[in-house]
């Protein structure tokens, strides 16, 4: 899944000038914080997509850029030295043991935080604690970034709601606001269970759509809700699989279950696609390629 | 002139040793805990530990601090008084001698005097609540009723006070090591366990939360009446605290002391408690049947002896199964490690009883222990109230205000509370207020330079 996310990253945010890039990624951002922060069922879906692009990418940045993030969100973090490293590493290596996690290697990065702020890895036994410190690896500093991450953005969620409600949404109403109100009823989300077909998406028109502003397991598994239809759907399938996959396995294994998930075969019952919720709460084995691409990367 | 008065009145009953104990056989009669309230119970001691510095002349000091410190006491008849609180160690001294508690506890020390309380709000700005409390641990021995067999209930004996003495070595070295905790004074209960009092700067301001999570980093226990298995270390490893806990403790204490004093193997019934504990029927089946053949043979040695077959049998390799990777560990643990009170931890408004008092059902005193010689301590020889007072009054009069408890063999507990306890932390609660001062007057001087 994380090769899935850097594609699609590759096919969508390249451009030649830095800067450009740098827009596109902030101005997608603001626009679907506008799109999604006007239900709690919308917000809660953001919240989760957003969260988890948040972590695959803090993830990527140099250990430079994360002690900059962690200054920023105010999480006294020190990184701790490769001497340092070398003193503590059996005992680290006893903790990551007994929580079946990976093991420190020699380029593992570390974070030395007081105790007092990661309550919940200290009270499962998930850190190495010595004389007040915890020795958090880089896998929980993540998730407690990304709680972190949340929590701002639910915060400025709530308050672009309520700044939409009171003025923005008059304002708008003859420019923006339509395309606010639609944009998030043409794609998929909380909605989706409903089967309702918004609108009819053919082929050609679901990679410029899903380029500039689906997200990314939108892009690859709402195309039924968008009305797109079977035929269409098998062929987007097959084109986006046989890269992985092969054309002829592609026919056996996968082209018998979109029909299945169609109605036209098997139990003839039209499957709404799952939603998010569903998905993200299903772990896909090794040789998978479903699931919610933003749960299941490591 | 009252002190003499209450002296002088009870002449009659201190002279003849004998009678005094005819009252109560383990010593304890509200006579003689007035006696003791008057004479013995060390007012200054404790005043200046809760003040933590603020009693001083510094301009830092928070002349409301003492005050804001909910106290409660225990009356003879089960009568409770809460949000109890003194201004200073007169009004301590007053208050305690006047109504002469059966016990008293030591609460948190609130945002207002607790005597003002009804005049804040539970929420909002003007706020009644705590902001700060010691980190504090209560460990009882009935808590291990499941594993000892030597006494069970209120009693305790030498060969169940072990487990104590475990606890506090264990839970003492995590404190100081893992959490880099300095000031811990370990208190006796007065009959059962033992009670662990953190005092640092950064102790008292922990939020619930964060007490929360240290009991739970200490928690392995996991009693209930149903799991046959109470401790269950999953991990292809132990966390570096359980393995240190473990090697400099547990497992001698288990094997050197535990097999035998509680004779863990002797009977059926005790050998099929620990055959429990092994999640694969085939390897207690195989110990079950072994020790079933066994004829009369050596009765010395059968728990050392049975105790290695199990071992033995779970750490061949023979047998290879999830649940058995620590299963070893996890009988060791289930019989020693400490099992502590987890919400007497987690939250910062739970009263614990204060240092010094004397329990009424055994009359001995809460002393202090010394953690670093905690296996010296017996729980069996520690001063009882009438005691105290036979040897106050064998020692003689004495001059009015001098340190009486010198003369008893409660001065040792107050000596060592003393020079190992509380001028460590008044020097330590001296440093940081004076430190925090200063950079508050260097941030404000900065400020004003234009």
């Amino acid at each position: 899944m994380e090769k899935l996310v850097a594609e699609l990253w590759k096919a969508n945010m390249r451009h030649p000038q830095a800067s450009e890039l740098m827009s596109k990624d902030i101005i997608s951002h603001f626009v679907l914080r506008l799109v999604y922060c006007r239900t709690e069922d919308l917000r809660k879906w953001f919240l989760s997509m957003e969260t988890a692009l948040f972590r695959y990418r803090f993830r990527l940045q140099s250990a430079e850029a994360q002690r900059a993030v962690l200054a920023e969100f105010q999480l006294p973090y020190k990184a701790v030295t490769a001497a340092e490293f070398e003193a503590i590493k059996d005992k680290l290596t006893l903790v990551a043991r007994s929580i079946n996690q990976t093991l420190p290697a020699a380029d593992s990065i570390f974070y030395e935080v007081p105790f007092q702020e990661v309550p919940e890895l200290v009270a499962g036994r998930r850190v190495f604690l010595s004389d007040g410190y915890a020795y958090v690896a880089m896998n929980q500093v993540v998730s407690l970034v990304a709680t972190r991450f949340r929590s701002l953005l639910s915060k400025a969620l709530t308050l672009t709601n309520r700044k939409w409600m009171s003025t923005i949404r008059e304002q708008e109403k003859d420019r923006l606001t339509p395309i606010v109100e639609a944009l998030s009823t043409s794609y998929v989300g909380p909605d989706y269970s409903v089967g309702r077909e918004f609108g009819e998406v053919s082929l050609k028109d679901i990679d410029n759509v899903a380029k500039n502003s689906f997200s990314l397991c939108m892009r690859h598994l709402f195309d039924k809700g968008v009305g797109l239809k079977l035929d269409d759907a098998v062929a987007f399938w097959k084109a986006e699989f046989s890269q992985k996959v092969g054309a002829e396995r592609f026919d056996k294994e996968y082209a018998y279950s979109i029909r299945h998930n169609y109605g036209k075969e098997g139990k003839r019952v039209d499957y709404t696609p799952y939603s998010c919720q569903k998905i993200i709460s299903l772990t896909p084995s090794v040789g998978d390629h479903h699931g919610c691409p933003y749960r299941h990367f490591r | 002139m009252v002190i003499e008065e209450a002296v002088n009145g009870r002449d009659d009953m201190l002279i003849d040793g004998q009678m005094a104990d005819q009252v109560l056989p383990s010593g304890f009669n509200p006579n003689f805990l007035k006696l003791y309230y008057v004479k013995l119970f060390p007012y200054g001691d404790i005043f200046r530990w809760m003040s933590y510095g603020n009693d001083g002349k510094h301009p830092a000091c928070d002349k409301s601090y003492f005050g804001r410190r909910e106290l409660s006491f225990t009356l003879e008849n089960d009568i409770y008084l809460r949000f109890l609180s003194f201004n200073s160690v007169s009004e301590l001294e007053k208050g305690i001698r006047e109504k002469c508690p059966f016990k008293i506890d030591i609460g948190p020390v609130y945002s207002v005097d607790p005597a003002k309380r009804h005049a804040y709000a539970q929420s909002g700005e003007n706020v009644f609540k705590p902001v700060e409390r010691e980190l504090i641990f209560d460990i009882d021995i009935t808590d291990y009723d499941d594993v000892r067999y030597c006494c069970s209930g209120a009693d305790v004996c030498l060969d169940c006070w072990p487990l104590m003495t475990a606890a506090i070595k264990v839970i003492n070295t995590a404190l100081r090591d893992d959490f880099g905790f300095r000031h811990i004074l370990w208190v006796y209960s007065g009959r059962r366990g033992v009670h662990c009092w953190v005092c640092d700067g950064k102790a008292r301001r922990l939020t619930n939360e964060q007490r929360a999570a240290i009991a739970d980093y200490f928690r392995v226990y996991k009693g209930s009446e149903n799991s046959k298995k109470k401790v269950s270390l999953t991990g292809h490893a132990l966390h570096p605290f359980l393995v240190r806990s473990y090697t400099e403790v547990l497992k001698d204490l288990f094997e050197q002391t535990l097999l035998s004093s509680q004779q863990i193997f002797s009977t059926e019934d005790k050998c099929e408690k620990v055959l429990e504990m092994i999640p694969d029927e085939s390897v207690s089946a195989e110990l079950r049947g072994r020790w079933q053949k066994r004829s009369s043979g050596s009765k010395d040695n059968i728990n050392a002896v049975r105790w290695e077959h199990l071992k033995h049998t779970l750490q061949s390799g023979r047998h290879k199964g999830q649940g058995l990777r620590r299963c070893v560990e996890e009988i060791v643990f289930s019989f020693s490690y400490p099992r502590l009170d987890m919400e007497v931890s987690k939250h910062m408004n739970h009263l614990l009883k204060a240092p010094f008092c004397v329990h009424p059902k055994t009359g001995r005193v809460c002393v202090p222990i010394d953690p670093v010689h905690c296996h010296d301590f017996d729980p069996t020889t520690v001063p009882t109230l009438s005691q105290l007072l036979q040897e106050l009054n064998s020692g003689g009069m004495g001059q009015e205000g001098d340190n009486d408890w010198d003369r008893t063999s409660l001065g040792e507990s107050v000596r060592f509370f003393r020079s190992s306890f509380l001028e460590p932390l008044l020097k330590s609660c001296k440093e940081e207020m004076e430190s925090a001062y200063n950079s508050k007057l260097q941030q404000s001087k900065n400020s004003m330079i234009w």
